[in-house]
């Protein structure tokens, strides 16, 4: 075992026991900020492997961005700041189903790999990876714009009631609200005459 | 490097991830779950990265990258979706969520009464 390995196992502890934590926790805010430690243990171990520009790039949208997405809507959708008791379905299906995934994805990869040793490979900087990116995968480059574009079009009209209702509801919140201004019109005009 | 222990960290967290998108109720907590299970598909992208000589060097980083801003757009478009949930049902509960239309004519006409009730005033004037 050498210090990268030892590194590894302790990265790797401190990231599942987070990740135990995040899916077990009854504390919503808490639950966020387990994620925190969860991911900043990954970018860590991203480090050691040698992907720097990952690492970073993780630091920055996952624990920076993502993170704080995800607390703004905790707070938005009025989480209770204590305990909560209505966080969880009765579990036995979800740990069978989950314990079967991982259990049997760890036993495929052990079996696959079993404590074989590989030289670290050159450290993916910012320079190298870019130099792939924007020369060997330019076209998934940009079509990833592309689609960070219609999520951005996507998450706004979701969040606009007054975009793609049906015509028939459309007409039916708006006709009402004429109506009452016509009438108000109308007795405005007739209302000094009265 | 033994690359089987990222390789196992990985296969753990993705099932901690699915354990957590099957057993929570909370719609924030499952896109957290689901947050575990794509760094888990990160981790094991740039494992093997380091482990597995391809054509084109460092693939699997790209890709990771690729996911990372999957990620973000996924993030972005489910907290619009759980936010709107939020604002029609007042729960953010996903086992509350209506899998089939309900019948909607009944409550749209009381919708629609109520609409048009909700300026009894209006009426009297126009009347007198």
């Amino acid at each position: 075992m050498t210090g990268a390995d030892v590194l590894l196992l302790a990265l790797g502890a401190v990231a599942v026991g987070s990740g135990a934590l995040v899916v077990g926790t009854k504390h919503l805010v808490r639950a966020g900020l387990y994620l925190v430690v969860c991911l900043g243990a990954l970018a860590g171990i991203y480090l050691v492997l040698g992907a720097e520009l990952v690492a970073w790039v993780q630091v920055l949208i996952y624990v920076g961005a993502v993170v704080v997405l995800l607390l703004f809507a905790v707070m938005l959708t009025r989480a209770p700041i204590g305990a909560s008791d209505d966080l969880d379905r009765p579990g036995w299906p979800a740990a069978l189903i989950g314990g079967g995934a991982g259990a049997g994805l760890a036993a495929l990869l052990v079996d696959a790999y079993r404590w074989t040793a590989v030289a670290l490979p050159e450290a993916g900087t910012a320079e190298r990876l870019g130099d792939q990116i924007f020369r060997g995968w330019v076209l998934p480059f940009e079509v990833l714009s592309v689609l960070l574009l219609a999520a951005l079009v996507g998450a706004i009209v979701l969040s606009r009631p007054d975009i793609g209702r049906p015509a028939a509801e459309r007409d039916r919140a708006g006709r009402p609200a004429e109506r009452d201004r016509a009438g108000r019109a109308g007795h405005a005009e007739r209302g000094p005459s009265r | 490097m033994r690359p089987v222990i990222p390789y196992v960290t990985a296969a753990l967290l993705f099932g901690l991830g699915v354990y957590g998108v099957l057993r929570r109720r909370n719609a924030v907590l499952v896109l957290m779950a689901v947050e575990l299970m794509l760094n888990a598909v990160n981790l094991v992208l740039v494992t093997a990265d380091s482990t597995v000589r391809a054509a084109l060097p460092h693939g699997g980083q790209v890709f990771a990258l690729f996911v990372i801003v999957l990620a973000a757009a996924e993030i972005g478009v489910g907290l619009a979706i759980v936010l709107q949930f939020y604002r029609l049902r007042a729960s953010v509960a996903v086992d509350e969520v209506p899998l089939t239309e309900r019948p909607i004519e009944p409550a749209t006409a009381a919708g629609a009464a109520v609409e048009a009730g909700v300026r009894p005033a209006a009426r009297p004037e126009g009347e007198r």
